[in-house]
């Protein structure tokens, strides 16, 4: 039997849902009928709206779709002049103020505290300037990821900014995929760095070369059914396809709608197409894919270039992402700047807006590593552009536990969240920069904190992996952490294996700090932190450390789910200012 | 009179009558349970994977941990809470020790 939530996109769904939204919004957030609420919010996710977390009833997190992260500086002004105007909660984070931007794991942008009645405005703001929120979350086509300096970059096979673009063009509104069975979430990967991160997505093209009709042709090898949510990460697996660049939207809309049509509708915890991939196997899904929604013959994959690989690779040999400074292919360079946990405020984001554009930049990136990188700048204008003061809170050269953090949303807005996640690794970051002694020769150390197994800041791919639980100090539940450790992508990609389970979120920095002594012992010689967790059994990584209380400070400890924000001075349910739907003594 | 039960938004929370009424994120002490052997599972709620109402019991099962032994799995029907006459729920509390059941309530006559 279809799940209830099909039954409401069967009711209204897609584009439809646009009229309904500006409906209410004019109305106001009384008029959504009480016992219509929870369909309209799940409908509403289509439009890029996400109700925020019990205890913050009537505000919206809204979440901005760009295309392998790709804006132009004045697009980059925009969304921080949206974030002041209509991103400022009744409280403020004490780390980055009352109004801010949230640069994602799939490169886009998330703004908080968003009430109706302002989404017409923003709405036609956005749409003025080329940006959108259309299927940013729902069950649809989502953002597609992959590296914003396609066409820029020198390490580079193909570039695949145009293909990316057609691509949005095909399937964002297109009624015959715009209800799926659950979210579809596809990367384009052009540049041998491997940056697209397709392991980890529904729907990957790798870069590949094949010959046919005795010629070498660039394209790309297909793989699918890659994802990380709940405890059933799954690696993206080769359907044996290459794929030429002109074939690449005949091969989306041939797979999507395999998926459309034979995903599971009955169990939303088995909708994905990891599960199908389970249970058919990759011979079974290109003979369907071949037989019934592809009419030219598929060529057999080509040879990849995996072995190139090393964004968030975890390799001794180069770093893993695009901070610093780098040449272009047009001899201009791009400059990826650390964003502490993906996050900067309004007010330095309009200020990084205008600082890109007086240097000429004519795009500025968002990277999968929740960084942002401003592309072409004039090699004589470098200098003066890395002493811009604003390059010290978003520095080209971080001290790698800065630049290696990444968090999810965290109990701070997310109903999944289990625990608080970016201002904690703001100061997991710090007590490690003060403290631990950075191992030789590594320059970027990757730390991946989620609040919970859906796995947003994709846990098992880092060095260490972070994964929101709870467990109990001195008989009192507190939050806590499972430990993981070796994951990361590159040639052979690898999940994290668990190695310490429930420690408390006070002794995580000290676990840390005694891991990366053992490391600095024992390693050999210019071994990467992965290679050496990959050598070691389960059983010697678990001795490896043991979890300590330290000098570190959590503030967080308690059970910040609990709360109607985990930082107001009246944190409890009871004092928030939202509307609430429960009735007064209840 | 009708309940209406969801789960919602990735199994995060339990919706009553259109309100969202029970997070994911809560321990929960339980007697019974088959998802581990400890006296009473010390029980990390991470996911509704089945809802249910009958008559004024709302049940759920749920997907999490036991945070003493570690073992993972769903657990049986558990009382979330109760609707009264005036269709207002009441929660139960999960501190208190709770006893999951392998079926759900019988719907009343």
């Amino acid at each position: 039997m279809p799940s209830k939530v099909e039954g409401w996109k069967d009711e209204v769904y897609g584009t439809e849902i646009r009229d309904h939204l500006l409906e209410f919004a004019e109305d106001g957030w009384e008029s959504i009928p009480e016992d219509e609420r929870d369909a309209w919010f799940e409908r509403f996710k289509w439009w890029g709206l996400y109700h925020q977390r019990k205890g913050q009833e009537s505000y919206f997190m809204m979440r901005i779709g760009t295309p392998m992260g790709r804006i132009t500086p004045e697009q980059l002004r925009v969304v921080g002049e949206l974030a002041a105007e209509y991103a400022t909660g009744p409280a403020e984070n004490p780390e980055w103020g009352g109004a801010y931007c949230d640069w994602t794991t799939r490169q886009s942008i998330q703004l908080h505290w968003i009430e109706l009645q302002d989404v017409p405005d923003i709405f036609e703001e956005l749409e003025a300037n080329g940006l959108s929120t259309i299927q940013a979350c729902g069950d649809s086509w989502r953002n597609i990821v992959g590296s914003p300096l396609a066409g820029r970059d020198a390490d580079e096979h193909l570039d695949v900014w145009p293909l990316v673009q057609e691509l949005n063009d095909e399937f964002n509104g297109n009624p015959a995929y715009s209800n799926l069975p659950r979210k579809w979430k596809v990367s384009v990967t052009g540049d041998t760095r491997g940056s697209g991160q397709g392991d980890i997505n529904d729907l990957a093209f790798e870069p590949a070369t094949k010959e046919l009709d005795g010629e070498t042709v660039k394209g790309f090898n297909v793989r699918v059914g890659g994802g990380l949510s709940r405890k059933e990460p799954r690696l993206a697996r080769d359907v044996d396809v290459f794929c030429r660049p002109e074939r690449m939207t005949d091969v989306s809309a041939g797979i999507s709608a395999l998926f459309r049509d034979y995903g599971d509708r009955d169990d939303r915890f088995n909708a994905r197409i990891k599960f199908l991939v389970d249970e058919w196997g990759t011979e079974k899904l290109r003979r369907v894919l071949q037989e019934e929604y592809v009419d030219y013959d598929l060529p057999t994959a080509g040879e990849d270039l995996r072995d190139q690989y090393d964004y968030n690779a975890g390799r001794a040999d180069s770093t893993g992402d695009y901070i610093g400074v780098h040449e272009q292919a047009d001899g201009q360079y791009f400059l990826g700047l650390s964003v502490l946990m993906g996050r900067t405020s309004a007010a330095d984001t309009i200020a990084l807006a205008d600082l890109a554009e007086e240097y000429g930049s004519e795009m500025v990136g968002i990277t999968q590593r929740q960084n942002l990188v401003v592309a072409d700048i004039a090699e004589a204008d470098l200098e003066d552009f890395l002493a811009e003061p604003l390059l010290e809170r978003y520095a080209p050269d971080p001290h790698p536990f800065m630049r290696g953090s990444i968090a999810c949303t965290g109990t701070e807005y997310c109903s999944l969240s289990i625990v608080e996640t970016k201002n904690r690794m703001v100061r997991y970051a710090r007590w490690l920069k003060e403290n631990v002694p950075v191992p030789e020769g590594v320059e970027d150390f990757h730390i991946h904190l989620s609040g919970c197994t859906a796995s947003c800041a994709q846990p098992q791919i880092a060095d260490i992996s972070l994964r929101g639980m709870k467990t109990r100090k001195d008989g009192e539940p507190v939050e806590a952490f499972d430990v993981g450790l070796g994951g990361g992508l590159g040639e052979n990609p690898q999940f994290a294996d668990w190695v310490e389970m429930r420690v408390a979120a006070d002794e995580v920095p000290g676990y840390i700090a005694n891991l990366l002594e053992t490391f600095e012992v024992r390693r050999e010689d210019g071994e990467s932190f992965r290679d050496f967790v990959a050598r070691h059994d389960e059983e010697a990584l678990q001795t490896l450390a043991d979890p300590e209380e330290t000098s570190y400070h959590d503030p967080f400890m308690h059970n910040t789910k609990m709360t109607w924000y985990p930082y107001a001075e009246e944190d409890g349910l009871d004092a928030s200012p939202a509307p609430s739907g429960e009735p007064a003594d209840d | 009179m009708t309940t209406a039960v969801h789960q919602l938004d990735d199994g995060a929370w339990l919706s009553v009558n259109d309100e969202r009424r029970v997070n994911v994120g809560d321990l929960w002490l339980l007697a019974g349970d088959s998802v581990c052997d400890c006296p009473l599972t010390d029980f990390l709620a991470e996911g509704f994977v089945e809802v249910a109402a009958d008559g004024p019991a709302v049940e759920a099962r749920v997907a999490g941990q036991c945070i003493a032994c570690g073992a993972s799995g769903v657990t049986d029907w558990l009382e979330m809470g109760r609707v009264d006459r005036e269709g207002r729920f009441r929660a139960v509390e999960t501190i208190s020790v709770h006893r999951p059941r392998p079926d759900r309530r019988p719907s009343p006559e």
